[in-house]
C-alpha cells in the first residue's frame, strides 16, 4: 500500500461516554476529504459500532482498559480506520459477524454492529485473539472531489 | 456532546414520543427505561416514535426501536416510526426493520 498522506491516533478510556467523542473526532479528521453528508454519516456510524463493540464486548463493559484508534488517509481519497482493544477477544469471529447474533444477553444491541460496519464501509477485516484483544480494520474510499463550480455545471 | 431527550404527547389513543439528539449505546441505556414506563402508563392503541430530531443513530438505536416495538406489542400497542432523519432511516432499512415496523413520513406533525 502507498504511504499515508495524513494520519492521526486516538487513545481513550473504554467508557461509553467516549463513543460520541470517538465518532466526532474521526468525523472531524475526515472533513479534509470534503465528504458528502452521507459518507460522513457512514463513517460516524461505523466508528461508533467498532468503538461500542470494544467497550461492551472487548472490555465487557467493565470501564477498564483503553481503546486505540488509528486513522490514515491514503492517496485517492482512501481512509483506513483501525479500532483496537486489548480485551477478551472473540472466540468465533464468523459467528460474531453473523447478522442478528449478539454476544449481549440483554438483547438491546440488535446484533447488527458488524453488518453495519460492513455495509457502511468498502472493506472490513477483523483480527482477534482470545485474551489478547480485537482489531477492526475498516477501509472507505470517498467519492471523487468535485469543485462546487464543476458540480453546479453538471446540475 | 448532544444528549438524547424524549418528549411525550398523548391524544386520541396515540402516544407520540419525540426523540431528540443522538442514539448510541450510551444514550440508549437511559432512554429505554423511561420510554417503556410511558408505553405502559398510556397503553395507547398506537405508539409513534418521531426520529426527525435524531441526527445520529447506530445499531443501539435499532436495538432501542426493536426493543420498544416488542414492549409496545406486549402492552397491546402498535409501534410505528415517523419522520426518521436520512441517517436513521438508512440504518433502519439496512437492518430490514422497516419490514416489521412501518416508517411513515409526514409533514407538519
Amino acid at each position: 500500500m502507498k504511504k499515508a498522506v495524513n494520519e492521526t491516533e486516538l487513545v481513550f478510556s473504554a467508557v461509553s461516554e467516549n463513543e460520541s467523542f470517538a465518532r466526532c473526532a474521526i468525523a472531524s479528521f475526515c472533513a479534509q476529504l470534503d465528504p458528502t453528508l452521507e459518507e460522513l454519516s457512514d463513517i460516524r456510524t461505523a466508528v461508533s459500532e467498532a468503538v461500542t463493540n470494544a467497550i461492551v464486548h472487548g472490555y465487557r463493559d467493565s470501564g477498564c482498559g483503553k481503546v486505540y484508534i488509528s486513522c490514515k488517509i491514503y492517496p485517492e481519497r482512501t481512509l483506513v480506520i483501525k479500532v483496537r482493544d486489548k480485551g477478551c477477544g472473540i472466540e468465533d469471529i464468523a459467528l460474531a459477524m453473523t447478522p442478528l447474533y449478539s454476544g449481549d444477553p440483554s438483547g438491546e444491541r440488535g446484533g447488527m454492529g458488524f453488518s453495519i460496519m460492513e455495509s457502511f464501509t468498502d472493506d472490513l477485516k477483523v483480527v482477534s485473539g482470545v485474551g489478547k484483544g480485537t482489531t477492526v480494520i475498516m477501509t472507505k474510499k470517498f467519492s471523487p472531489f468535485t469543485f462546487p463550480s464543476a458540480s453546479s455545471e453538471n446540475g | 456532546m448532544q444528549v438524547l431527550t424524549a418528549k411525550y404527547e398523548y391524544s386520541d389513543d396515540i402516544l407520540k414520543i419525540t426523540l431528540h439528539g443522538e442514539i448510541d449505546h450510551h444514550s440508549a441505556k437511559a432512554a429505554r427505561e423511561e420510554i417503556d414506563l410511558k408505553i405502559l402508563e398510556y397503553r395507547a392503541k398506537t405508539v409513534l416514535i418521531d426520529l426527525q430530531g435524531v441526527g445520529f443513530m447506530d445499531s443501539s438505536g435499532l436495538g432501542l426501536i426493536l426493543g420498544r416495538y416488542t414492549h409496545a406489542k406486549e402492552a397491546g400497542s402498535v409501534l410505528k416510526v415517523i419522520n426518521p432523519s436520512p441517517g436513521a432511516e438508512k440504518v433502519l432499512r439496512m437492518a430490514g426493520t422497516d419490514k416489521i415496523i412501518p416508517i411513515i413520513h409526514r409533514k407538519n406533525n
